[in-house]
């Protein structure tokens, strides 16, 4: 671990290669801390900012839950056997083979946050699905910032062992709108043969806070993991670019991205996916909006073996109120016999749409939202009801907050 | 029901209908020749308040009140419904779901599609990659859903099949009551270039655009007929 740490000492100065230079100095490491609790003993107030990150602190219908406020782990539990859940230093003081799974897919000296996040190393969660186990409800998972000016650094690992099914979702949020504060967050997925990952993450964060996820996601024969992200809320900065690694015969992956940017928010949105074996197949799917705001989307394809098929698609609006989309999709085919394509578009509401929907009797504010509401829908295969109707129920609430 | 009057329509400065006035009454079905560019469409855009058309002058009534410058919505929401030529594609809005927004009497969305062999379409984006045949038929199940007192139809037999004629037809004869011989109340004014749509459904009187304007009103049939002899230069010619 000594090789680790001297690396991050190394970058812990380093520039991210996207998004605005954010001085970790601003920020602190210290927060009171907070006793584990089991999730009835959650206060009304937090109650509901982790609704609207989609966290049900009734723990209905979830195979498990976890959350961490600030540095303190306050509930970390499964509910279905199978389905490992806890934070990740319980799990590596369980589990010492858990040290292999570390910067295996995230360099810890990419930039300054990954240093930071080996260096200020604050817990996280490890989620883990035995061999052959499926989660019948989701995991979910909450990381939440309360302390002011906090920098919150956390390491979650997420594996799903052969033949498995995990299904998560992570609602980040704050206890403020007007917190101002740091999230970076590292994550790394193994998705082995012939298991699924579907992770659903919906950020819920405030004007102030900046934010800086790193992912890797490993996956092997067989082995699919979908990934959808929304964040519809404000947000000053975030920048996040995960890498998937199919590297198993017959991976697939899928992206999806809905994002909705107002004034004062800057989004560095995209995913990167490194096609690495024969019958591999991914698609990446971005919707963003913008209302002033400035979203950057990017996405990166590579195919380098024969055979594989991959399709990133694009599309921006930018409504009233103006902002900048700026779609950059990227096709890199290393050999012969490689098919990706990509789409990308950027416009605004076509009159000829509003007036189609006027026609049928729907007012025009309604129109525009019917059509916003359609723009941002991605149809998600395989996704389980109870992630589409909290998907849709964000997508609800920023449509609501246009009009 | 409907009550144009000398009305005069123009965009970007251009004058696309002049001086047009035509009334149809409350059960009426009446069908509207026209050559290419004539301003058939010009005339049921104008009425539904679509677009950038400029009314310059005259008026619109439907029901005896004067929508001439009230919005789209509320047009329709008095009883005015349209068939578009064509209709845009609206991404990730499922026709189901637009039904649903639109929808006013509990009407059985499930039986009215299927009543158009349509029931699989129901949760396809709206429009997306449907051929001719589909168009109309997604159109006419809105209108049904809808169901408007008074129905604009735009070229309905364009672009659709001889299979599909006959359905498409007889879901028109539907929408305008055309089962009821008395007490119907159901309007239509129906757009036609090549006169198809009158094997299937019957109307009680035609009118032709020419020149930007109604230049004669009479049997439908013999309209048809008179055009197929002497085409839209012999109506310049005739008595008006």
């Amino acid at each position: 671990m000594s090789e680790i740490k001297d690396r991050a000492e190394e970058a812990k100065e380093k520039r991210a290669e996207f998004g605005p230079d954010i001085s970790l100095e601003e920020y602190t490491l210290d927060a009171p801390e907070y006793g584990a609790r089991p999730l009835e003993e959650i206060t009304e107030v937090d109650r509901e900012r982790l609704l609207n990150a989609g966290v049900d602190v009734t723990g209905a219908e979830r195979s498990g839950s976890f959350i961490q406020v600030d540095n303190s782990v306050i509930h970390a539990a499964p509910t279905q056997e199978g389905i490992e859940v806890q934070s990740t230093r319980a799990a590596l003081e369980m589990y010492p083979w858990l040290e292999e799974y570390l910067w295996q897919l995230v360099r810890v000296d990419a930039d300054k946050y990954t240093a930071s996040a080996e260096l200020n190393f604050q817990d996280g969660y490890f989620i883990r699905a035995l061999p052959g186990a499926k989660s019948v409800f989701p995991v979910q998972a909450c990381l939440y910032l309360k302390a002011a000016s906090i920098s919150q650094n956390v390491h979650n690992i997420v594996i799903a062992e052969e033949g498995s099914e995990l299904h998560i979702i992570t609602g980040c949020a704050t206890d403020s709108p007007e917190l101002s504060g740091l999230h970076i967050g590292v994550s790394e997925f193994y998705v082995k043969k012939n298991a699924k990952i579907t992770f659903s993450m919906i950020h819920n964060w405030a004007e102030n806070i900046a934010v800086r996820p790193r992912s890797g996601v490993r996956i092997g024969e067989n082995g699919v993991f979908l990934n959808n992200y929304i964040c519809l809320q404000p947000v000053n900065s975030l920048q996040l670019f995960p890498s998937a690694y199919l590297e198993g015969e017959g991976a697939t992956a899928r992206f999806n991205s809905v994002l909705m940017a107002g004034p004062g928010t800057h989004m560095d949105v995209g995913s990167r996916a490194v096609l690495s074996a024969p019958g591999t197949r991914c698609e990446m799917i971005a919707r963003s909006i913008t209302t002033g705001g400035e979203i950057i989307n990017r996405g990166l394809l590579v195919g380098e073996v024969e055979g594989v098929k991959a399709h990133l698609e694009c599309k921006g609006m930018i409504l009233k109120g103006g902002g900048r989309i700026y779609a950059i999709p990227e096709l890199d085919g290393r050999v012969e016999g490689v098919e990706m394509s990509h789409e990308a578009a950027v416009g605004k509401i076509a009159r000829a749409e509003v007036e189609y929907l006027m026609a049928r009797g729907l007012s025009e504010d309604d129109a525009v939202a019917t059509i916003v509401r359609g723009f941002m829908h991605v149809d998600i295969e395989g996704l389980p009801p109870i992630l589409k109707d909290q998907i849709d129920s964000a997508v609800e609430l920023s449509n609501k907050s246009l009009l | 029901m409907l009550e144009v009057e000398n009305l005069t329509v123009s965009i970007d400065n251009r004058t696309l209908l002049e001086n047009v006035s035509i009334s149809i009454a409350e059960g009426e079905t009446r069908m509207l020749f026209g050559e290419n560019g004539s301003g058939k469409t010009s005339l049921l855009m104008a009425i539904m308040g679509l677009g950038d058309y400029k009314v310059e002058s005259g008026r619109i009534l439907f029901k005896g009140e004067d929508i001439t410058h009230l919005p789209t919505d509320e047009r329709a929401r008095r009883g005015i419904g349209i068939m578009f030529q064509r209709p845009p594609t609206i991404t990730g809005l499922r026709l189901k779901e637009l039904l649903e927004l639109i929808e006013r009497d509990n009407r059985d969305m499930e039986e009215l599609a299927r009543s158009l062999n349509f029931e699989k379409f129901l949760d396809r984006d709206i429009n997306q990659g449907f051929s001719g045949g589909e168009l109309k038929r997604a159109e006419i199940l809105q209108l049904m859903v809808q169901d408007p007192d008074l129905v604009l139809l735009d070229e309905p037999e364009s672009g659709v099949d001889l299979v599909n004629i006959d359905l498409i037809g007889r879901s028109i004869r539907g929408l305008l009551q055309k089962d009821l011989h008395k007490h119907r109340r159901k309007s239509g004014l129906i757009i036609t270039h090549s006169g198809y749509i009158l094997d299937y459904v019957e109307a009680d009187k035609g009118c032709v655009l020419v020149n930007r304007t109604i230049w004669c009103t009479g049997n439908p049939h013999e309209i048809l007929e008179g055009i197929r002899e002497r085409r839209y230069e012999g109506c310049l010619t005739c008595q008006r």
